[in-house]
């Protein structure tokens, strides 16, 4: 018999599934990142006529998203580091609440230089 | 008197959940409830126990999707509007009904060198450990598991991977790695540094969330992987 949602219904569970998920949006929009970047092989104005393009609010808000991954990404990845390579604390869970606090503030320091 | 509506897992790999209606007492363990199923209702049910007071390990079952020894829980701490489920522990052969057949979790405490290993005969002095010594504090940390598979049944990485060694055999590795007389660190680092080693842990912690002892295999695990990592630049492994 094999477990379900309730046997992994606790916070260190969430945070793995937080970073594989985010993983795994975060190597969907790498090409696409690529490939605005190699917009500039075409000249200046291509890159910037699609930078413009990227101005519009649903974008903006895409981007925030991105941001928001990325950061959890990056605050997962330090915590995982951290509990792997450094003397145990047992104080894991506040460990996930600062990499969750840390996370959501990356994504409201970015709209706040946005709006 | 109110009563409990009581699912319980008939049949081996393949069977169905069995309703019963069980007295509700104050104070009532999980274990009760089963033996009262067995004692009063339906003497065919199979399950196992030994002490009842959290010392052997052997009334682990699954309460409620979450494992957990049934002798040290309470009704009144699982049940949902007068209701609980149980169930074997999960990733392990069912016997039969809530009896899982332990062999696969044992043999991988063997596998994961999990015996202790010493040079030393009866002739010689005794070992002097400090107790406030950084290696037996580790090994006070890790040293109470009673080996009840609570965390083995938590532990996705064993059902994704059924070679996985798995939280305790890990943690019973990581106290002998620990243990200033023991002289079998070479093997068992080797034992534990596979493809089904300390390295397969994905941290999820189930197994730290879930244990009775509130002991960390996660936190053995890590140590291992920090020994494994260290013994391969020294090129001991």
């Amino acid at each position: 018999m094999k477990n379900d949602f309730r046997a992994r219904s606790h916070p260190a569970y969430w945070a793995f599934i937080v970073h594989r998920v985010s993983g795994l949006l975060l190597s969907l929009f790498l090409p696409l990142h690529f490939w605005a970047l190699g917009q500039a092989l075409q000249g200046e104005a291509g890159l910037e006529s699609f930078l413009r393009w990227t101005d519009r609010p649903l974008l903006k808000f895409a981007e925030t998203a991105v941001v928001v991954l990325l950061a959890m990404h990056m605050a997962g990845g330090v915590r995982l580091l951290m509990l792997e390579f450094m003397a145990w604390r047992d104080w894991q869970k506040s460990l996930l609440a600062v990499a969750a606090g840390v996370s959501l503030a990356a994504g409201l320091a970015f709209l706040l230089n946005i709006v | 008197m109110s009563t409990l509506s009581v699912k319980v897992w008939r049949g081996t790999e393949s069977g169905h959940y069995q309703e019963f209606e069980v007295p509700r007492l104050e104070s009532q363990t999980v274990l009760d409830v089963v033996t009262y199923i067995q004692r009063s209702l339906d003497p065919t049910l199979s399950y196992r126990f030994a002490c009842r007071v959290g010392m052997c390990g052997s009334c682990a079952m699954t309460v409620n999707g979450k494992a957990r020894w049934t002798c040290r829980t309470h009704v009144s701490k699982v049940a949902e509007n007068d209701c609980i489920e149980i169930a074997p522990l999960h990733n392990l052969p069912v016997v039969k009904d809530l009896v899982t057949d332990m062999q696969p979790f044992f043999d991988k405490w063997a596998q994961a060198q999990g015996r202790f290993q010493g040079n030393k005969t009866r002739k010689d002095d005794f070992e002097r450990v400090q107790p406030e010594s950084r290696e037996r504090t580790l090994v006070d940390a890790g040293i109470e598991c009673i080996g009840c598979g609570v965390c083995y049944s938590s532990c996705d990485v064993v059902a994704w991977n059924p070679d996985y060694l798995g939280p305790a055999a890990l943690n019973r590795a990581w106290t002998l790695v620990n243990d200033v007389r023991d002289t079998g660190n070479k093997t068992r680092l080797a034992a534990v540094a596979g493809d089904a080693g300390c390295h397969a842990c994905h941290t999820h912690m189930s197994c730290t969330e879930r244990c009775p002892k509130q002991l960390s295999p996660t936190a053995g695990i890590a140590g291992l992987k920090r020994a494994v990592l260290t013994a391969a630049l020294k090129g001991e492994l």
